[in-house]
Order: C-alpha cells, then sequence, then structure tokens
C-alpha cells in the first residue's frame, strides 16, 4: 500500500502529462501483478463498491476524532474532499505499520458488505489505526470512491505499454470491456498475446479533435465525408458468439437500457462491430438529447418511458465483420461495408446509417451548418475518406465542427468552494438573470471556462462580498457578470426559472457589463421558445 | 453601571481606554504596543511605538529607522495609567509577544500570533494566566495538526539532497521573516553558500549585525553565475513563483513551507514540487492546549475559523465570542498577494530585486505571515 500511496500522491502533484506517465510505468515495473492489476482496475474507473454509507462512515470518523458532526462539516468544506478530510481529522494515535497491500486492502474491503453496521465500523477503524495520513487517504478512496487523479485513460495506456514493451493501441484495446481483478491475472489480461479474447470487449474509441480554423482548410472537399454530428450516446453494438453487447461510451455495457435495439441480436451476422450514436427517436427523425435524458439512470424502463422517449441507433462505421477486425480498412472502405450489412437486415426504424451529406463545395457545407439545430444536430463531423480507425483522441483525420452554444449573460450570485486542486477557492457558481419584477432568478450553475487567474479574481471579490452564509454556500452581491454558454434548453418545473440549460458553462467574464446589463428571463424564454 | 472592558476592539485596534494604548493599531496612533514586527501587526505611522527588544532591527528596517520605539525584555512590567502591562514570548517569530494587561486585579492577555512548539530561533512560548485570552484562530478546524519540526526539516533535508544528486537547483518558499530563520536554524546546511532573495537577504544582515546566530547569506543578483546554482538551496518569498526571476534557477525544484500545505488542494494550486506543512501559527490541537493553559473565563477569538473555534470554545464550556480585526487570516493575505502579482506583472518585480531599496523590498514582498 505505501508504493501505491506514494503513486497517488506522486501523481497528484504533478500536472505535467509525460511526469505521470514515467510515474505508473516505474510502478508497472515494480509492483507484484496482483497489485498492478488492482491499480489498472481503479485507473480505468473499475473501482469495486463495498456498499458503504458515507454518512455513516463519517459519524464514525467524527466519533473517532470527538469532534461534533458539524465541526466535521466545517472541515470537510474547507478541505472540499471526504476521504482527505478524514485522513487529517483523524487521531495520530495509530501504529502506521501496516505492511498489507493494495490487493490485501481490497480482500479486506470486500468483507464489507457482509458485514453488520457494527462490525463494517470496526473493520474501518481498524484499517485506519494502521494507515499513515496519505495511506489513510488513499484507503478512503478505495472505500468510497471518486477516484480522480488527473490521470486519462490515454496515459495508462501509455505508460503501461511502454512498462510492458507493447504497442499502446494493443494494450488500449485489452484493458477494455468486462474484467475482474478477481477472476483475471495481470497475465492473462494484458501479457497474453493468444486470442482468448473475451466476446463483448469493445474497441477503444476513435474520437474526433474539434475543427481549427475554417473548414475549407482541410483542402479538396472531394478527401472527405461530412455527417451530422449527433446528440446522443455514443455507442458500439457488438454482436458475438450469439450475444449481443451494447457499449456506451464510459465504458458501461448498457445493453440492458436499450431494449428497441435488442433485435438487432436476431439480425446481424455473428462477428459483427458497430460504432454509431444512440438518440432519441420519434416519427422518423431524432430528438433533442433531454427527451434521452428522460430515461438514462433509470433502473425501470417502464412502458411510459419507452413510449416517451424512444431510441434508435444511427450507424456510422463497421469496425468488425465475420470477426475480423476492420479498423484497418479506409473510411469509404468500412462505410461500403457498414452500408451492405445495413442493407441486410429487414427494415426497422430503430437501425440506421447516418446519412452521408452530399456537398461539392465547402460553402455549401457552412450553408447546411446553420441548419444544425433545426436538424437536431450539434454541427458536423467531417472524416477522412482514407482514415484508418484509429485509437482514442487523434488529430487529423476526423474533425468535428460545433456549432456554437446558446449564451446568455448572467450575474454571479452564490458560490461555493470547489472541491481537489480548488479546495478553499470559491470555484463553484450559481448565476441568475433578471425577473419580471426586478428581481434574479437563479438558472444555472457552472463550475468551468474561467483561466485559474480569473478564478483567483473572482474567489478575492466572493471573499470580500458574502451577503449571507447557508452551509458551505455564499450568497454574494450581485455584481460581477459572466456570459453563460449552454448546449441546449428546456422547461423544468424542478428549477425556480422554469428552465434547464444543458452543459451551462462560462463563456467569459463580462468586465464591461453591469449586474443591471445582464439578460432577463423574459431573454431565457425567448431562446426556449425558438430551441425547444 | 459595569465597569467599561479593559481591552476593546474599537474596529481599529485592540485598545486600552485607561492606558489610552493601542494593541497592533492598523491606523496611525499615538501609543501603539506591537505584539510582532509582521506587517498586518505593525503597521506604519504611529508617534510612539512599544515592542519587545528582539523586534527593534526588524521594526526599524521596515517602519523606519527613525520611529519612536522604547522596547522592553519578557516580563518585564511598565505602567501606565495606573495599567500594568508586560510582554511574554509568544513562539512565533523573533522578538513575538503576548500582551499582559492588568488592572485592578483583572488581566487581559491579548497574543498576537504564537506557537507552542520551540523553534530554536523565537524565544519559546509561555503559558500567562489570565482572565480574558484573545487568541489568534488561523489554523483554528481540527484538521490542522502539525507533524513535529523535526520531520519536516528532515523531509527538506532529503529533498535537497536528492534535487542535489539529480544536478537541480532547491528553490525554497516560505515568509521572509519567521519561518526563513527557523529553516536556517534548523536544517542542515549542505553547502557553505546558500542564496536568497533581496528581502531574505537584507532581513538576515539586519538579524545578523543585531547579534543573532544565523548564517551568512549569498544575494541572487543578476550576475551571479547561472551554473553556481547547480545543486544549492535558494530561499525566497511565497511570491516568485509567478516571476520571470525564477528562471534563472532552472532546472530548478520548487517548495513552500506553509501549514497550509497540509491540504492537497492548497499544494496543487501553488503548482509546486514539494510543500512542507511548517507554519509558525498553533495547530487545532494547541490551539486548545493553550487556551486552557490560559486559565481565561472568557476567550476572544480573532482572525481566522473566528466563528468555527468560538463555536467550539462555547461548545465545550469556555465564554468565547468572535471579534473581526484587520489581522493576518494567512488565507486572504495569501489571496491578495497573489492578486496584487497579477496586477503588478512581473516587471515590477524585477525592479523590487533590483533596486533593493530595503524597506520596500522587504515590505511588500512579504506581506502578512
Amino acid at each position: 500500500m505505501k508504493q501505491f500511496a506514494e503513486l497517488f500522491m506522486n501523481l497528484d502533484r504533478t500536472n505535467k502529462t509525460n511526469a505521470k506517465v514515467e510515474l505508473m510505468k516505474q510502478y508497472f515495473l515494480s509492483a507484484s501483478d496482483e497489485d498492478k492489476l488492482w491499480a489498472l482496475t481503479l485507473f480505468t474507473g473499475r473501482r469495486p463498491s463495498f456498499k458503504v454509507n458515507r454518512t455513516q462512515v463519517k459519524e464514525w470518523a467524527a466519533q473517532e476524532a470527538d469532534i461534533p458532526m458539524w465541526l466535521f462539516q466545517e472541515s470537510y468544506h474547507s478541505v472540499g474532499d471526504l476521504g482527505e478530510t478524514i485522513s487529517l481529522i483523524l487521531p495520530r494515535s495509530g501504529t502506521f505499520d501496516s505492511d498489507k497491500t493494495l490487493t490485501d486492502w481490497f480482500y479486506y474491503l470486500g468483507l464489507l458488505p457482509g458485514m453488520t453496521d457494527e462490525e463494517k465500523r470496526d473493520h474501518i477503524l481498524q484499517a485506519w489505526m494502521q494507515l499513515s495520513q496519505h495511506e489513510t487517504f488513499v484507503f478512503n478512496k478505495l472505500l468510497m470512491g471518486s477516484f480522480r487523479i488527473g490521470v486519462s485513460q490515454t496515459l495508462v495506456v501509455r505508460a503501461l505499454a511502454e512498462a510492458t514493451e507493447t504497442d499502446p493501441n494493443v494494450i488500449a484495446h485489452r484493458v477494455m470491456g468486462q474484467w475482474d481483478p478477481k477472476d483475471t491475472t495481470f497475465e492473462q489480461l494484458i501479457l497474453d498475446k493468444g486470442e482468448n479474447d473475451n466476446a463483448s470487449r469493445p474497441y477503444p474509441f476513435f474520437l474526433a479533435y474539434p475543427i481549427e480554423g475554417d473548414v475549407s482548410d482541410l483542402g479538396d472537399p472531394a478527401d472527405w465525408f461530412a455527417e451530422w454530428k449527433w446528440d446522443g450516446i455514443r455507442s458500439q453494438i457488438i454482436y458475438r458468439n450469439n450475444e449481443l453487447f451494447i457499449w456506451t461510451r464510459g465504458e458501461e455495457l448498457s445493453t440492458e437500457k436499450f431494449p428497441e435495439l435488442h433485435f438487432l441480436a436476431d439480425v446481424l451476422p455473428n462477428g459483427t462491430v458497430l460504432d454509431g450514436e444512440i438518440v432519441s427517436y420519434m416519427d422518423d427523425k431524432p430528438m433533442p438529447f433531454n427527451v434521452l435524458q428522460t430515461r438514462i439512470g433509470r433502473k425501470n424502463l417502464s412502458k411510459k418511458v419507452l413510449q416517451e422517449a424512444p431510441v434508435a441507433f444511427l450507424a456510422y462505421d463497421i469496425l468488425e465483420t465475420n470477426g475480423v477486425d476492420l479498423r484497418g480498412l479506409t473510411q469509404e472502405q468500412r462505410r461500403a461495408e457498414l452500408e451492405l450489412v445495413h442493407q441486410n437486415v429487414p427494415e426497422q426504424y430503430t437501425f440506421n446509417l447516418s446519412p452521408l451529406i452530399d456537398f461539392q463545395k465547402w460553402e455549401v457545407l457552412h450553408e447546411l451548418h446553420g441548419l444544425s439545430r433545426q436538424n437536431i444536430a450539434e454541427g458536423f463531423m467531417i472524416k477522412r475518406k482514407s482514415a484508418t480507425y484509429q485509437v482514442g483522441r487523434k488529430k487529423g483525420d476526423w474533425w468535428k465542427w460545433k456549432i456554437n452554444p446558446l449564451s446568455i449573460d448572467a450575474v454571479l450570485i452564490y458560490a461555493q468552494k470547489g472541491s481537489g486542486r480548488r479546495a478553499e477557492l470559491f470555484t463553484d457558481y450559481t448565476f441568475a438573470v433578471w425577473g419580471e419584477d426586478g428581481k434574479l432568478v437563479p438558472f444555472a450553475k457552472a463550475y468551468s471556462g474561467l483561466t485559474d487567474v480569473e478564478i483567483g479574481q473572482v474567489d478575492y471579490f466572493i471573499k470580500r462580498n458574502v451577503v449571507e452564509k447557508f452551509g458551505p454556500v455564499r450568497t454574494v452581491k450581485p455584481e460581477l457578470v459572466f456570459e453563460i454558454g449552454f448546449e441546449g434548453i428546456n422547461e423544468s418545473s424542478r428549477h425556480k426559472s422554469g428552465i434547464a440549460v444543458r452543459f451551462p458553462r462560462i463563456l467569459r467574464w463580462r468586465k464591461d457589463k453591469k449586474a443591471e446589463e445582464a439578460d432577463t428571463l423574459d431573454a431565457l424564454k425567448g431562446i426556449l421558445e425558438v430551441y425547444k | 453601571m459595569p465597569a467599561q472592558p479593559l481591552l476593546q476592539f474599537t474596529g481599529k485596534s485592540i485598545y486600552c481606554t485607561v492606558a489610552d494604548a493601542h494593541i497592533d493599531p492598523w491606523i496611525p496612533v499615538d501609543k501603539a504596543i506591537i505584539t510582532h514586527a509582521h506587517s498586518d501587526h505593525a503597521r506604519w505611522g504611529s508617534k510612539h511605538y512599544l515592542a519587545h527588544k528582539d523586534s527593534e532591527p526588524i521594526l526599524r528596517l521596515r517602519l523606519g529607522p527613525d520611529i519612536s520605539l522604547q522596547t522592553v525584555e519578557y516580563g518585564e512590567k511598565f505602567v501606565i495609567n495606573g495599567v500594568t502591562f508586560s510582554l511574554h514570548p509568544a513562539g512565533h517569530i523573533i522578538g513575538s509577544a503576548q500582551v499582559r494587561v492588568e488592572y485592578k486585579g483583572e488581566v487581559w492577555v491579548a497574543s498576537g500570533d504564537y506557537k507552542l512548539e520551540d523553534d530554536h530561533v523565537a524565544v519559546p512560548f509561555e503559558p500567562v494566566k489570565c482572565n480574558v485570552f484573545i487568541t489568534e484562530s488561523t489554523f483554528g478546524l481540527p484538521i490542522y495538526k502539525w507533524q513535529p519540526q523535526q520531520e519536516i526539516f528532515s523531509e527538506i533535508d532529503n529533498w535537497w539532497a536528492q534535487n542535489k544528486s539529480e544536478g537541480k537547483a532547491s528553490v525554497l518558499m516560505g515568509y521572509s521573516l519567521g519561518k526563513m530563520q527557523r529553516i536556517l536554524k534548523n536544517i542542515q546546511l549542505q553547502d557553505d553558500i546558500i542564496y536568497a532573495h533581496g528581502a531574505i537577504f537584507t532581513l538576515n544582515e539586519r538579524l545578523r549585525a543585531a547579534g543573532f546566530d544565523l548564517p551568512e547569506l549569498t544575494l541572487v543578483t543578476r550576475e551571479t553565475d547561472r551554473k553556481l546554482f547547480k545543486g544549492s538551496l535558494i530561499l525566497a518569498p511565497p511570491s516568485v513563483d509567478s516571476s520571470t526571476w525564477i528562471r534563472k534557477f532552472n532546472p530548478y525544484s520548487l517548495g513552500y513551507c506553509s501549514g497550509w500545505m497540509a491540504l492537497r488542494g492548497a499544494k496543487n494550486r501553488r503548482a509546486v514540487d514539494q510543500g512542507f506543512v511548517l507554519s509558525d501559527h498553533v495547530d487545532w490541537p494547541d490551539l486548545n492546549r493553550a487556551v486552557k493553559e490560559s486559565e481565561a473565563e472568557k476567550v476572544y477569538v480573532t482572525h481566522g475559523y473566528t466563528s468555527i473555534f468560538s463555536r467550539w470554545l462555547n461548545e465545550n464550556g469556555i465564554e468565547a465570542g468572535e471579534v473581526h480585526t484587520m489581522y493576518g487570516n494567512e488565507d486572504e493575505s495569501e489571496e491578495e498577494e497573489a492578486v496584487q502579482d497579477i496586477s503588478a506583472g512581473q516587471e515590477s518585480y524585477e525592479e523590487h530585486k533590483e533596486s533593493l531599496d530595503e524597506d520596500t523590498v522587504s515590505h511588500s514582498t512579504d506581506r502578512a505571515l
């Protein structure tokens, strides 16, 4: 555990990509195979759940530190991270002499689900007693999750590829899909060169870069395909060994969530992998994302939900036919293959091809781009006809050309301290627009979009202009105006403003505007009328 | 009619009406009793100052050589209008003191900034029994628990040795007054030549001239041969990480000594390579210990986590109230510093360094601890 805790703290400390890769590489070169596998489990977001109640854990820590709950909460607000707060607040009276490995701790935690609350408490306290502050922090992360250390899967793959001297694309593929550290080994998962890959394993997604400059800079239009960029869930549909698997980009196996697509198991040939977008789909046309949103996250898909928010799959790529990996073919060849597969499937509104857009000149595309929102698209995907299907986000062959977000000028009215790197700084903001009665109505929360320097300046302002405190939330003198961008807008009964915006973010700080000059709720409703 | 309190919080100082004397005033007054020489406690412009004798060289450096300054020893009593004052060690920095105020059998103690651990530079803190205790609360949350300082100094030693073996310079940031003297007296000096930024160098020279046993430092100037920095230690105030000054030490590792380094967020935000959790303020256990040992019936909590710590005391049977002062809140002063850096830009920083006009250098780069 000492070794892993050190890796964690070191990764946390640097924001240099190369340094992170080097740290992980050294870990993969020196740790035991068991530990490596568990580390990989964490780094690829596969932390097992131990069914602990965070509130209970907080209470146990506060009791152990002999402080009241309100003081624990105040401390938590200051630190911004629960696992870290607990590690700091516990009395330093333990032995700190544990030589348990990362793997040992996972098995130790694995005992929790079968325990009574009392037993859980003792089990966790016993662990805390044995671990140093940093180790306790890492242990708490294993226990309660949210394992964010600024290491993307790409970096993990790179480090692992360097450490094992294997092609990164091969590693990227091997770490995907469904695997459990309890019934595989590092050898089997990463090093095995045999083709005993499990049937459900998806391919790493090829991701596009935002287009730089004008689309005409891409050269001859004849070298490119253009498709609408759909506002849905990027997914891979796999049919192998008579079994259907639906993976979403977040690497979640979501087969059960989309019963509309289960018929594909009856019509696709074995050994087929399709890449495309799952979108809400009604009356032969896609619907905005917020329709789809109503069913994401639901455990039970009732008849009503399925009726109100049906989905379809818009396929735009094919990665495997008859069990053969097609990723080395060109985009044009794969498209032809995809169309062939689609032709052989009896027509079903839930399985469509994402159409190619007919254009001979970039000007045509420019004009059509303006119609994106009417087409319920976020813009275009531009793909080079000679492009192979690559791994991860690569520049050059796939570009996304997105429409500008909708935007509105709003006033900062509430602030809360951030967490992690932003702990102790006010970085979580709530924005408001002017209502009819001349009062500010909150309508969106946004966290990102400012530079570190701006965050420092806004934080400075907030700390000097607090009007009221409600727990961790501060009411701030309404003075600062920001342009807030968002991708979509919808009616909402849950929000005071009656409006919910999608992906709100700060586009820029309008230092030139006074609070009175911010937009009104009417203006926001105007946007709603146009785009809902 | 109830008598008015012996010390009052007037919004410009901690004020004793009977003696007509102010403790750490933040506006110019007639009689100012100064707990210690940090710039948020020792402010410019008062007619007469009184402080511990060890504060003298720094006060004259920062407030002007010609200020009217009376100095006293720890424990030495002086009477103003029948009110008996004395200064007692606060252990915070060189010359730092708690001010004990006694009148008609009632005793108040204004403790300024303090810590209980003996740092081998400042005279160690002595508990003073009193009826009313005025305490800081800079680190008044139970998450702040310092490791024994020797562990931190070993960390610094190892960090320097490691950098040296990699051919890197070690740039160590911390407040010029207090932290730097503490570091110099406690770490292992691995070289004969230790480099310093002007703010730290000037202060060190003054303190050495006044007879303090501190090692000699070498000032970093434009002319210093950059090759010499390889493997060596460079002491710098906390604002240099956003300046161009620091580039000359490339390749270097950047360390920062501060109590705030206890939190990952703060550490990552500063983007330092190594955070050393070293503070000249009391941590949570020592804060509670100090309050207890003062045996005070009433506690006033100033700068820091005032509302939280006073609520905690009240719940634990010690009557406490929060007081807003202009002191410290290191958090804020650090933010201020950051904002200043942004607006001042880097050229002005270069100017500071070059001009070496002692007062402005130490004053503006070493804001309140």
